[in-house]
């Protein structure tokens, strides 16, 4: 299915050859981690005693009547520590820097999930740490700016380009250009350049290992659907991984269709975008016909991205899973649902897979039974949500 | 045998560097754009580098990406680049691309390469372009008959040096430093020994980039280099310049004085 970092015809590297260097030195290091018993145990002991795994598994009965009766049970990745599945891939990212004698790491982030959990493995383990983050994020997430000072962390406005994500990323990898001999790039998705697709998948798929079991001892059978929403895709990929094989377990992403894939003003980037190169390796890309990348466009600035890691857009091809956009105010409403029907406030990515799940519910019926990856909690989208839905702050 | 590869044959039998300007595509806009080309080019310059300007430059620093910027925000496409290569190439100076690989991806491969030739060019600088990801590019490049240029870096290993060279032509780029590109008060030592493990995996000549922008430096690397490249330092003087006459002389002046470096370092 792969050979040396790529996914079909997805993956590989396209980076200045100054950090191949980095990247072969990380790549050892994470298949050497992989095999090695001491690394397994420390990181499983962590998810223990820090992150709070194994995640448990609500069922969704009253949200459920909006589904078409089908049974929907929520894997809580949002109760881990920092809130979002995000702890997983920090934790084994700051382990390995740790074992490749490196002291500093850079990190990106868009709404602030990831540079929040890197800031926190950061100060769990004595590393310097700073976070790439666009201009105009650090004024939509002031608070998490404020959260990722007081864990130690240096926060770097990008103010190059559009002033986002996409841009924080290149601002990143500048870093790394220059400081790649004592500093680890703690990439936050299943993007970039080999291995960063297979090494954050392999760090995040013991959501889908303990959501198999947990599933099969709670319900006697595998789930119809697994859904989850899709930026970057890595707790997509985290909550698939272990279904892959299960070819009767539907796996459905939820994109971010924005004001709708139709308007140009969106994130779906399988759906609405094409094959290209962006930040280090081939997938699907929003790009013009010169190859340019085009700013995306998403209420919810986790999905906000004009790119996909490679293996979704594998996936994709080979028709082992679908994607599909959900419009900003589909997932507004299904935030707002689960909130009053369950007492749970989603982060507004996480809303984008819930919507799926609405409709999967319906197309499916009673007899289904759905798992989605409940990635993040919505505590930092409190004011955003407040500012859609009208409520005076 | 392209123009690049008989103008550095040429610098070689002169004994000195060859200078080489880097400049992107409409900038500081189209048609100030082939004036510039043209006022490097009677300066003294040996090789023009078109910038293919690019959204996501990971390999530029920030007057390269301001550049960049002003280039896409007027509109330049492929058509545009295309056109200043063949506007330096008009001039009698090796012309060769500079791009990231989305766009030729997107442009089509083959058809990127035909363009290349059939607009006077040498070759094109493939900055994120890996030989792991490049059998493609190859196919098309020897297809064509043009230099398929990459960057190394001080922290390739050996083996790999190697392994890139292999598939380059024209020259090696060496990358003077780890980092990205801009002026900087010294070149780094890195790029003297770099130079040398160059040498010893192949007779290609070698041209240092990143950080140039004096005759000084242009002097010290000509001791030891076989081509100068120099980009962020035009860039900042047409960026700076309060007019573009002023500009295009400020150029000008900066291209005698490289021109006149590159001839005293041996």
């Amino acid at each position: 299915m792969t050979t040396e970092g790529h996914f079909g015809e997805y993956g590989g590297r396209f980076v200045p050859e100054a950090l191949i260097g980095a990247l072969e030195e990380l790549e050892a290091a994470h298949n050497a981690a992989q095999k090695d018993p001491s690394f397994i145990a420390e990181l499983a002991e962590l998810h223990r005693t820090y992150t709070g795994r194994p995640s448990i598994i609500t069922e969704a009965k009253r949200f459920a009547e909006h589904a078409g009766g089908a049974r929907v049970f929520l894997k809580r990745e949002d109760l881990n520590h920092t809130g979002s599945h995000k702890i997983n891939n920090v934790l084994g990212q700051a382990l390995l820097t740790k074992r490749m004698g490196k002291k500093r790491i850079i990190a990106e982030t868009g709404a602030g999930q990831h540079g929040v959990a890197s800031a926190t493995a950061a100060a769990l383990m004595g590393l310097d740490c700073v976070v790439y983050m666009g201009e105009e994020d650090t004024r939509r997430q002031a608070l998490n700016v404020a959260r990722m000072k007081l864990l130690g962390a240096q926060v770097v406005p990008v103010t190059s380009g559009s002033k986002t994500l996409k841009d924080a990323i290149n601002e990143a990898m500048r870093d790394w250009v220059t400081n790649v001999a004592d500093t680890h790039y703690m990439l936050g998705t299943v993007a970039g350049p080999h291995p960063f697709p297979t090494m954050v998948r392999d760090f995040h798929k013991i959501i889908g290992n303990e959501a198999r079991e947990q599933m099969l001892a709670l319900t006697g059978r595998l789930p119809d659907a697994v859904l989850a929403c899709v930026g970057g895709g890595s707790n997509a990929i985290g909550i698939f991984n272990a279904f892959i094989p299960d070819a009767g377990v539907r796996l459905i992403g939820l994109e971010a269709g924005g004001d709708g894939v139709e308007t140009g003003r969106h994130a779906a980037t399988i759906t609405g975008g094409s094959p290209g190169v962006l930040h280090g390796t081939r997938s699907y890309v929003l790009q013009d016909e010169n190859g340019q990348t085009v700013e995306s466009h998403s209420i919810s600035a986790g999905l906000d991205y004009p790119g996909v890691g490679p293996e979704h857009a594998y996936l994709h091809d080979i028709g082992r899973a679908e994607y599909r956009a959900i419009n900003d105010d589909a997932a507004m409403a299904a935030f707002e649902l689960l909130c009053k029907t369950e007492g749970i406030i989603p982060a507004i990515e996480t809303a984008h897979g819930l919507a799926g799940v609405l409709i999967i519910g319906k197309e499916l019926g009673p007899s289904a039974n759905l798992l989605i990856n409940l990635s993040g909690r919505g505590d930092k989208d409190v004011q955003t949500a407040a500012e859609y839905f009208g409520i005076p702050l | 045998m392209t123009q690049l590869d008989s103008v550095m044959a040429k610098v070689r039998s002169e004994n000195r560097a060859a200078l080489i300007a880097y400049i992107p595509a409409g900038f500081p806009s189209k048609a100030g754009c082939a004036k510039a080309i043209k006022a490097l080019a009677a300066a003294g310059v040996d090789a023009i580098e078109i910038g293919f300007p690019y959204s996501d430059p990971v390999m530029d620093g920030p007057v390269i990406q301001e550049a960049a910027d002003i280039s896409l925000k007027a509109g330049t496409n492929a058509a545009d680049v295309f056109e200043a290569l063949y506007v330096a190439a008009s001039t009698g100076v090796a012309a060769v691309v500079m791009t990231y690989w989305n766009p030729i991806a997107r442009y089509g491969v083959e058809k990127f390469a035909q363009s290349i030739v059939d607009n006077g060019g040498s070759g094109v600088i493939t900055p994120d372009l890996t030989i792991e990801e490049s059998d493609s590019w190859i196919a098309a490049t020897k297809k064509s008959g043009i230099n398929p240029i990459y960057v190394v870096a001080p922290s390739t290993k050996d083996e790999r040096l190697k392994n890139v060279t292999a598939k380059t032509g024209g020259f090696v780029y060496a990358a003077s430093m780890m980092g990205v590109t801009g002026s900087r008060d010294a070149v780094a030592s890195t790029a003297n020994e770099l130079v040398a493990r160059v040498r010893t995996v192949t007779d290609l000549p070698i041209s240092v980039g990143l950080g140039v922008s004096t005759r000084e430096q242009a002097k010290s690397l000509a001791a030891y280099a076989d081509g100068v490249i120099v980009g962020s330092a035009f860039i900042k003087l047409l960026l700076d310049a309060p007019s573009e006459q002023e500009g295009l002389d400020a150029i000008t002046h900066l291209a005698k004085e490289l021109a006149l470096g590159v001839r005293e370092g041996r």
